[in-house]
């Protein structure tokens, strides 16, 4: 089973984000940078996938010098090769543009299977998995908690709103991947190793033969960012017993707020 | 002049989904700016009792394509249908929910179409023709407004996030025989929890966490009944295993913005804050007074969640009666 898994390297959930001086991006002077943690779903489910039936496991990722590092932690997991495009273009790109280079990077490369996270937590777009699929004209099924791969091929269980759904694909096939799916591992300090003799590809757009002009101008564009507003409220409610104490609560409720 | 607005309803079993009345107000709000028509696409199997509704929210034509193929979603039959529709009708906005449906066409939509598209959105505006969508990044520290160019330009809405107005559009129902296309997904089998409130849609959440102290949820669950609201879980809550993932609220889980929303036991790290703070009210109960979710709190109480859920289950029932 050959398998690619597509990753990005974001800002860790902990980080606070904070906005840069240009209003349309964040500052990344204290940003501690990680694996999307979906896209460490990808990698785990990826690598069970090979341990189970042999094959290997390719990084694809689009962007900065600095995602080489995201790219090392996977291949420290278990992952066996890693590719990053990193070209001016890319920078500039919104989620549709880097889903047309990943599916330039990966078309002519051998696979089965393709797996990404559902989404990335910096963009929160849900945009770049699903878009890969349609641009290599494969079948996609996304927010995966569970897939089994028999006679060429899968068959994932994904969530829908207060359930599930199975679906069957025939591969290759592209799925992305939602929390339940698996528990990641760490890297072990002999696959941290290991991964610095691993093959790792940097690579520009012209290197996977596409032209600047065929990505073209971002169709999407960020205007403006600003904070979500501040809760003025903060109020505690303080009282002589428990009993007054939430019956001045559920009055606000009513009351006030009229949420209840 | 603009070539109209799509609203892309959704239906499970043959009901609406709530955020499909959200899509078709606030589609026909767009058209109003826009100065064009409100079509609906209703799409299903044995849907004909539904697809007179769009006409009550504003649509003026209602297409409905009655297929069998299309009676569970499937990203290719869906895709296929929605973009011959797109094809012939041209519209300037495709606007849908976006939940789980919503958030994969969407996408695939927007690669087959090469057409903007602005994910998991708050609020839209129109400036010059042009739809600017406002919509949270980085699990809801950031929020951004995001122009759209080309056609169409597509808004997949935030379930919650926008209201329902009833409107009384033309409704003109228009069904189409349409073919869909060469398909790969094979429909295998679907469990839904029944009168499970989906915590995404849900106007009530209450939510415990590490002050839970075990698997036992059931003071929770009782507030959460009462207000007819779900129960969600913060991500020490659902690695300890005493939820399951689905329930988890924050930035890698989901994000709900409901009109009330209870943080029981919960300290209020960063990424769960994330995930419920455009919650329209927030009521925290924490023993620690300390705990960083007071501020971000509309109304705190430091106490026991164990003596405080049950005493306010109590007085809002009282009140019911």
């Amino acid at each position: 089973m050959e398998i690619i898994v597509l990753l990005k390297q974001v800002p860790a959930t902990e980080s606070f984000i904070g906005i840069a001086d240009d209003g349309v991006s964040i500052k990344t002077e204290y940003i501690k940078w990680v694996i999307n943690p979906y896209d460490e779903f990808a990698v785990e489910e990826a690598l069970r996938i090979k341990e189970a039936q042999g094959g290997s496991v390719t990084v694809v990722s689009a962007g900065q010098e600095r995602a080489v590092e995201a790219i090392r932690t996977a291949l420290a997991m278990g992952a066996d090769k890693g590719i990053l495009i990193k070209d001016p273009v890319v920078d500039n790109c919104d989620a549709l543009g880097i889903a047309r280079i990943l599916a330039a990077a990966v078309k002519d490369l051998q696979f089965d299977l393709i797996i990404a996270g559902q989404r990335a937590v910096d963009d929160d777009n849900f945009q770049v998995g699903t878009a890969v699929a349609e641009f290599l004209g494969i079948p996609n099924i996304s927010l995966v908690i569970k897939e089994e791969i028999a006679d060429g091929k899968i068959k994932c269980q994904r969530t829908v709103e207060g359930g599930t759904v199975v679906l069957e694909a025939p591969l290759p096939a592209l799925f992305t991947t939602q929390r339940g799916l698996n528990e990641p591992r760490y890297a072990s300090l002999p696959g941290i190793m290991k991964a610095k003799k691993k093959p790792l590809d940097i690579k520009s757009l012209s290197d996977i033969g596409v032209d600047a002009s065929e990505i073209g101008e971002p169709k999407s564009k960020i205007l403006a960012m600003k904070l979500p507003p501040e809760r003025e409220g903060g109020r505690i409610i303080k009282g002589d017993s428990s009993q007054s104490i939430v019956a001045e609560l559920v009055n606000a409720l009513h009351k006030e707020a009229k949420v209840i | 002049m603009s070539n109209g607005v799509i609203a892309i309803t959704e239906q499970s079993e043959g009901i609406f989904r709530k955020v499909t009345y959200e899509a078709l107000s606030e589609g026909n709000r767009l058209a109003e700016s826009l100065g064009c028509n409100l079509t609906a696409v209703v799409l299903g199997s044995g849907i004909e009792n539904i697809s007179d509704e769009p006409g009550k929210y504003g649509a003026d034509k209602i297409i409905v394509v009655d297929n069998q193929a299309l009676s569970e979603y499937m990203t290719d039959a869906y895709t296929n249908v929605v973009a011959d529709i797109v094809n012939k009708e041209n519209p300037s906005v495709l606007i849908m929910g976006a939940s789980s449906q919503g958030k994969d066409m969407s996408a695939r939509l927007s690669a087959r179409l090469n057409a903007p598209l602005a994910m998991d959105c708050v609020e839209i505006r129109v400036e010059n023709g042009n739809i600017i969508a406002t919509r949270p990044m980085y699990g809801g520290k950031i929020l951004a407004d995001v122009a759209l160019y080309g056609k169409p330009q597509i808004v997949a809405i935030r379930p919650n996030a926008m209201g329902i107005a009833e409107s009384s559009g033309a409704g003109v129902i228009e069904k189409l025989d349409i073919d869909v296309g060469k398909t790969d997904l094979m429909f295998v089998e679907k469990k839904l929890d029944i009168g499970k409130v989906e915590l995404t849609e849900a106007d009530v959440v209450v939510s415990g966490g590490r002050g839970m102290g075990g698997p036992d949820f059931s003071v929770i669950e009782e507030l959460a009944e009462l207000l007819g609201g779900a129960v969600g879980a913060s991500r020490s809550a659902v690695d300890e295993g005493w939820r399951p993932p689905s329930d988890q609220v924050g930035q890698t889980g989901k994000v709900v913005s409901p009109n009330l929303y209870v943080a029981c036991g919960i300290s209020g790290a960063i990424q769960h804050l994330a995930g419920m703070s455009s919650s329209k009210v927030i009521v925290a109960i924490n023993k620690d007074d300390e705990a960083p979710i007071f501020p971000k709190a509309d109304f705190g109480i430091v106490g026991d969640l164990f003596e405080y859920v049950p005493l306010i289950t109590e007085e809002i029932k009282k009140l019911k009666s």
